[in-house]
């Protein structure tokens, strides 16, 4: 998969990224971020539309104690980061796994920015390495959102 | 078997029109921003209709139609509400058939799933509201001699819903029934993946329903359900579908201090107790049936049956037997009587199956059957299938813990009692389950310790009236199905009345 990972460095640098964004969605979240400004994601659980992320402009889903930051996505003319947001719990079952934000046709997608585009953001996902998991859970058990507010 | 032909072809039952706008107030009315987008059929992935792209000034629209229908419509007698949804039913009733394959060509699902299941549940759904408004009373106190407390069901006004692709016509029955029996007038939004069957039923009933009382506005959740979802001009909001999104509409809520109803899936545990293999009789049958049922209207189900758990005891029997039944599901035409499983939903819903089916097998998850999408032929071969699949794995693999929506089912083996409960509660979720056992102490200890609303035992995938249905945990709030519903769409309003004659003698 033609995906471009955050920066971070080997052994002794900064953590693995745990998301990444292939050049797809990144061409789509410069698209949305002309037409909303600021995007985040969360990415949904359970029913219908779910296990799915979810694209919102920043400020629209109100994450809070019950929320974990899982990366933060630098993408090349997109002006803020866009950070990918989970509930805690529901990142506890996926923490041994690296996610990478793609891009389908599609149609509905809850209240998700990118619906009326005819496309769909999709999570597709990849184990963790050992390294990577022993380098991620040592440093960063996920911030919570208590830990880590969006700047205003 | 029996063919029906495809909506809008020669000797077909039913055919859809060219564009559906909103409906509002009694009448079609076109999208303000004058858009339209176009809905496939996930049979055959092709378009064959559009539907007006709704926004914020066609929400207001129909807010307006909704709030100049309600007072009226909230002050007649609940035997002319109940004649209405008796109405609506008969008249579904004898269009039945072409109800099911309107819906089975928006959705995707098998026409035997409609016939059999969608359309006669909504039809006894409205009926069955019917009756429960008929019965319902309000109550008096008698807190003394002089003194009287009196409480009265008033209709909340103007409530939105949001309705998922899923079940189109029978989830907003579940909606509707309730909201238009207790009195209150409705907006709602349909999926936008599915927003054409609700039409094809409009076109059958809007002849019985009063101006206003329900309007329609079709669009995208961003576009069109956002601005329902936010207004200050709902009093409330039932939702259908997943957390982040159920979050949201909370979130809304909460700025406009109205009530919410959500129900939000699962990843549903069905239990398999040794005893189930003592003989093999009609109820193993049944059992292995129950087992198969993972793959009713294509796993998109929020109660799917999308974890099996079975007894260590007779583990690798009972699974085998349900490997070989599982492979007699047929796939095929959707509009084919003799089809068991039928299209997804979408494309990306098609996606989404395919990329849990790459991280199952990357967790170590062993497909024991399917696996892959599968490859029709014809005017079949764009549409979105994907073969019935049995995974076998443990409790914290990814597909054990997300809802895939897709026919997909994982399974792992129990040991005993206490560890069948723990591996069934150990989700985030909690709507369904299934406890399947020839021992009556069994089933009643198993469904008491399940966290979950609903707990079929030596049954799944039955949803009659009258038996409620909603989640524990993150599955979701309040009650759909059963009268007590009424109560999230009414308001108490309470009289205390003196019949004293005499002054307090305080002032």
């Amino acid at each position: 998969m033609d995906a471009k990972d955050e920066p971070g460095g080997g052994h002794g640098g900064p953590p693995p990224a745990r998301v990444a964004v292939t050049p797809a969605a990144a061409e789509l979240l410069r698209r949305l971020g002309l037409a909303h400004g600021a995007l985040m994601f969360h990415q949904s659980g359970g029913c219908c539309d779910g296990s799915a992320p979810m694209c919102f402009p920043v400020g629209e889903f109100r994450t809070g104690a019950s929320d974990v930051l899982v990366g933060t996505l630098e993408i090349p003319g997109v002006p803020r980061p866009v950070e990918f947001w989970m509930a805690a719990a529901q990142f506890e079952r996926w923490r041994h796994t690296h996610l990478t934000v793609d891009v389908v046709p599609g149609r509905g997608s809850g209240f998700s920015l990118e619906a009326p585009e005819g496309v769909r953001f999709l999570i597709r996902s990849r184990l963790l390495d050992d390294d990577e998991l022993r380098r991620l859970d040592g440093a960063d058990p996920g911030r919570r959102a208590d830990q880590h507010r969006p700047a205003p | 078997m029996t063919r029906y032909a495809n909506p809008g072809t020669e000797g077909a039952l039913m055919g859809y029109r060219a564009r559906y706008d909103h409906w509002i107030g009694g009448a079609y009315v076109p999208p303000a921003r004058g858009r339209y987008f176009e809905n496939p059929s996930p049979v055959t992935g092709k378009p064959f209709t559009e539907v007006a792209r709704g926004t914020a000034e066609d929400v207001e629209a129909a807010l307006d139609a909704a709030h100049a229908a309600a007072p009226a419509w909230g002050r007649t007698p609940p035997a002319e509400r109940a004649l209405l949804l008796h109405r609506i039913a008969d008249r579904m009733e004898e269009h039945l058939t072409e109800l099911a394959v309107a819906e089975t060509w928006d959705n995707g699902k098998p026409v035997r799933e409609t016939l059999a299941a969608d359309i006669p549940l909504a039809i006894d759904h409205f009926r069955y509201f019917a009756g429960a408004i008929r019965a319902q009373e309000g109550s008096l106190a008698e807190l003394d001699d002089d003194t009287v407390a009196y409480h009265f069901h008033e209709p909340l006004g103007v409530v939105g819903q949001i309705i998922p692709w899923n079940f189109p016509i029978l989830m907003a029955t579940w909606k509707l029934a309730p909201a238009l029996a207790a009195g209150n007038a409705v907006v709602l939004k349909p999926a936008e993946q599915t927003p054409a069957s609700i039409h094809h039923w409009l076109s059958l009933v809007a002849d019985l329903i009063p101006p206003g009382v329900l309007n329609i506005v079709n669009g995208f959740g961003v576009e069109a359900g956002k601005p329902l979802a936010s207004s200050p001009r709902v009093a409330k909001v039932a939702f259908t579908g997943e957390t982040t999104t159920g979050r949201l509409i909370m979130q809304y809520a909460s700025e406009n201090l109205i009530p919410v109803t959500l129900e939000l899936g699962g990843k549903s545990p069905n239990l398999f107790f040794d005893d189930i293999s003592a003989a093999h009789d009609d109820f193993y049958d049944k059992a292995l049936e129950g087992f198969t049922l993972f793959a009713l209207n294509q796993g998109e189900v929020c109660t799917c049956p999308s974890r099996a758990l079975i007894g260590s005891g007779h583990y690798r029997e009972f699974l085998d037997a349900a490997v070989e039944r599982t492979g007699r599901i047929a796939q095929g035409h959707p509009l084919d009587t003799d089809t068991m499983i039928g299209a997804q939903a979408s494309n990306d819903q098609l996606e989404k199956i395919l990329s849990y089916l790459d991280i199952g097998r990357q967790e170590g998850a062993k497909v024991l059957i399917g696996g892959e999408r599968a490859r029709l032929d014809g005017e079949l071969a764009d549409g979105y299938y994907v073969l019935p699949t049995i995974l076998e794995g443990h409790n914290a693999m990814r597909v054990f813990q997300e809802e895939i929506f897709g026919p997909v089912v994982a399974v792992t083996s129990f040991d005993g009692f206490d560890d069948a409960v723990k591996i069934a509660n150990d989700t985030l979720y909690g709507l369904g389950a299934g406890v399947w056992t020839r021992d009556g102490a069994t089933a009643y200890r198993a469904g008491r310790a399940i966290q979950a609303g609903r707990v079929w035992t030596n049954c799944y995938h039955a949803y009659p009236a009258h038996a409620a249905f909603g989640g524990y945990k993150q599955s979701g709030i309040g009650r759909e199905n059963h009268k007590m519903m009424l109560d999230h769409y009414q308001q108490t309003k309470n009289l205390l009345v003196s019949y004293a004659p005499k002054a307090l003698g305080l002032f």
